[in-house]
């Protein structure tokens, strides 16, 4: 679609790169540089009121990015083999050159990525950034934090400290509690009676080839379905339906380069706090790397409590509320894809928390809340008080989602402006 | 008519046209699922796994009453322990605290399946993976080792099963059934070969 001017000539488009010669316009006959630059970057246009919320989804992609550079250069070191893998670690950690900020930063990595994650999916709750018509936006996404757990839980696998070994242990025996198939699916799974060298490497295989491969078309797919719908924006309003004469949303702003650069400044405040983590307490205090995985994988000695890393404690804290175990191993699959029906569960008539009542917002402070603090439980041994409080968040867990279709329908709202909110600065 | 056939739209047989359609797809669907069949195979224990995994010997004669020894049959720890007359006491009585008292829902031989869940009445066979989620359950043997009213038995430190000396599980454990017994026998008197029994290898 071209714009005539009043003498006829073709006008440029804002955003539109200006029309080149020679090499430039050689390559583009080949190969839509341009158009796609335009359409995805410079012609793609984003709610000018995203708050700091909205650093997530970028800082993600980085995060990846870094995930796959460092994994790339780790694999060049580790052999994976019940033999072979803990050394190898040990070799990268001590005698590789850099050995060791290669394997630090992947492991961090690994945190950081669930953390921006997390965060990621929150500014989605707040502002109803799962609603029609990003549905299926949120649906890529789930998958892609679903794929991004099994990727984690493999990787974790692979150092073969003992953790490592227990936490596989318990994992694959999950599938185990499935009625008629569980046992065999198991074995299957392992490839022997026990996890032991064949489970080892086809962790590896998986880790390093076919979850990545799934994770990278995963994000491609979330990042085109973003842009057929456009962002939310903190007031949950579409800035679609609000064009200038140019036919342009007038609440949004090109995103390169206003939020290429925005999303630069958020690139480097988390590099400061992830170099931090990175240089002076790699593990977090058991956080981010556990004690028992420091010593060699030994299938005849169970770790004194075995946890699995911090990011699915908040699971790992309701299968251990519930006294039976295939009811457990139920509800914590639950817990999961209970997020997949966000989209359908929620009846307000407004999409963001800045327009709710306080039955919502009281709703989702108990969710996080509760998130939190299984996450906690997670980590401290199964008995007591403990047990007692996991129950009692693990029912505040689902009850928000079970009961989301009533009280998001019968909670007031206020009116919703007609354009965003905004403050120049 | 021009020589390349142009056909016009009511000459089209569609119903022949679908009906190929949908005989290439199942086709293909067919095709695929075959194609699938050599992978997912692959992943099943190997034949080397398979050979790792046959019966292992273990001599009684070294094993004290009242004592506990570990070996290891298809990877998984094998508890083995020479209960005392009483240990054996301590196994009757608290039929009414326990998940499955009878061994109905519980994986063992036929020969185990009963309430010392053993051959003999001396040695207890088990296999040391928590029936919950494969975490190994520590001995507590001594009686009020683990609370008052504890008979004796096995605790297990991931989530808190607990399980009597016969290895059956009590109730408000996470685990549901009984810690399995393998397929035992007894070649001589003093030793004991898990994994095969009378009716073959496991």
């Amino acid at each position: 679609m071209t714009v005539k001017t009043a003498t006829g000539a073709p006008a440029r488009l804002p955003g539109a790169a200006a029309p080149k010669k020679g090499l430039w316009a050689w390559l583009n006959k080949r190969l839509p540089v341009d158009a796609f630059l335009s359409a995805s970057a410079t012609g793609y246009y984003a709610p000018k009121n995203f708050n700091v919320w909205y650093f997530f989804g970028s800082l993600a992609l980085f995060v990846l990015v870094m995930q796959l550079v460092t994994g790339i250069f780790l694999t060049m070191f580790y052999k994976p083999g019940e033999l072979t893998s803990f050394d190898s670690v040990e070799y990268i950690m001590r005698e590789v050159d850099f050995g060791w900020l290669i394997r630090y930063l992947h492991s961090t990595g690994a945190s950081a990525f669930f953390i921006v994650v997390y965060l990621h999916m929150f500014r989605a709750f707040l502002y109803g950034s799962y609603r029609a018509p990003r549905e299926l936006l949120w649906l890529i996404g789930m998958l892609v934090y679903l794929a991004l757990m099994a990727e984690a839980f493999m990787g974790y696998v692979l150092p073969w400290g003992n953790m490592s070994f227990w936490g596989a242990q318990v994992i694959v025996n999950l599938f185990g509690t499935i009625p008629w198939i569980g046992t065999s699916l198991v074995e299957w799974i392992r490839g022997d009676y026990g996890i032991a060298d064949a489970a080892l490497n086809r962790f590896f295989a998986l880790h390093v080839a076919a979850i990545p491969l799934a994770l990278l078309m995963l994000v491609v797919l979330h990042l085109v379905a973003l842009h057929e719908t456009g962002s939310n924006n903190p007031d949950g309003i579409e800035i679609k339906e609000k064009v200038g004469p140019d036919g342009k949303p007038l609440d949004g702003i090109p995103f390169h380069p206003y939020y290429t650069v925005k999303d630069l400044v958020g690139v480097g405040v988390f590099l400061v706090l992830f170099a931090l983590v990175v240089f002076f307490k790699p593990g977090l205090g058991g956080l981010f790397l556990e004690a028992p995985n420091f010593e060699p994988a030994n299938p005849l000695s169970t770790p004194e409590h075995i946890t699995p890393a911090w990011y699915f404690t908040p699971y790992y804290a309701i299968l251990r509320a519930v006294p039976d175990q295939r009811m457990g191993a139920l509800l914590m699959l639950l817990a999961v894809v209970s997020f997949l029906f966000l989209p359908w569960l929620d009846r307000s008539p407004v999409k963001s928390m800045r327009y709710r009542g306080w039955i919502s917002r009281t709703a989702l402070a108990l969710f996080a809340v509760s998130f939190v603090a299984l996450g906690y439980l997670g980590m401290q041994p199964a008995e007591g008080l403990y047990v007692m409080l996991a129950r009692i968040f693990a029912a505040i867990y689902f009850a928000f989602f079970l009961l989301m279709p009533f009280y998001s329908r019968i909670d007031a709202v206020k009116p919703v402006p007609e354009r965003v909110t905004y403050h120049a600065h | 008519m021009a020589d390349h056939a142009v056909v016009a739209d009511d000459e089209v047989d569609l119903s022949r046209r679908k009906f190929l359609t949908r005989a290439t797809i199942a086709t293909g669907a067919v095709g695929t699922v075959f194609a699938a069949v050599p992978f997912i195979e692959s992943w099943s224990p190997s034949e080397r796994a398979r050979a790792q995994g046959a019966p292992t010997e273990l001599d009684l004669s070294k094993l004290e009453p009242g004592q506990m020894t570990i070996t290891v049959w298809r990877k998984s720890p094998v508890y083995v322990v020479r209960r005392t007359p009483d240990m054996l006491a301590r196994i009757a009585g608290h039929d009414e605290l326990l998940k499955d008292p009878k061994s109905d829902k519980s994986e063992q031989p036929p020969y185990a399946r009963n309430p010392l869940r053993s051959r003999s009445a001396e040695v207890l066979v088990l296999i040391g993976t928590c029936t919950h989620l494969g975490c190994l359950p520590k001995q507590r043997f001594s009686a009020g080792e683990l609370s008052a009213g504890w008979p004796g038995g096995f605790f297990c430190p991931c989530h808190g099963s607990r399980f009597d000396l016969a290895g059956r599980v009590f109730d408000g454990s996470p685990a549901s059934t009984n810690l399995r017994v393998p397929p035992y026998s007894y070649p001589n008197a003093r030793t004991l070969l898990i994994g095969a029994d009378e009716k073959g290898v496991a």
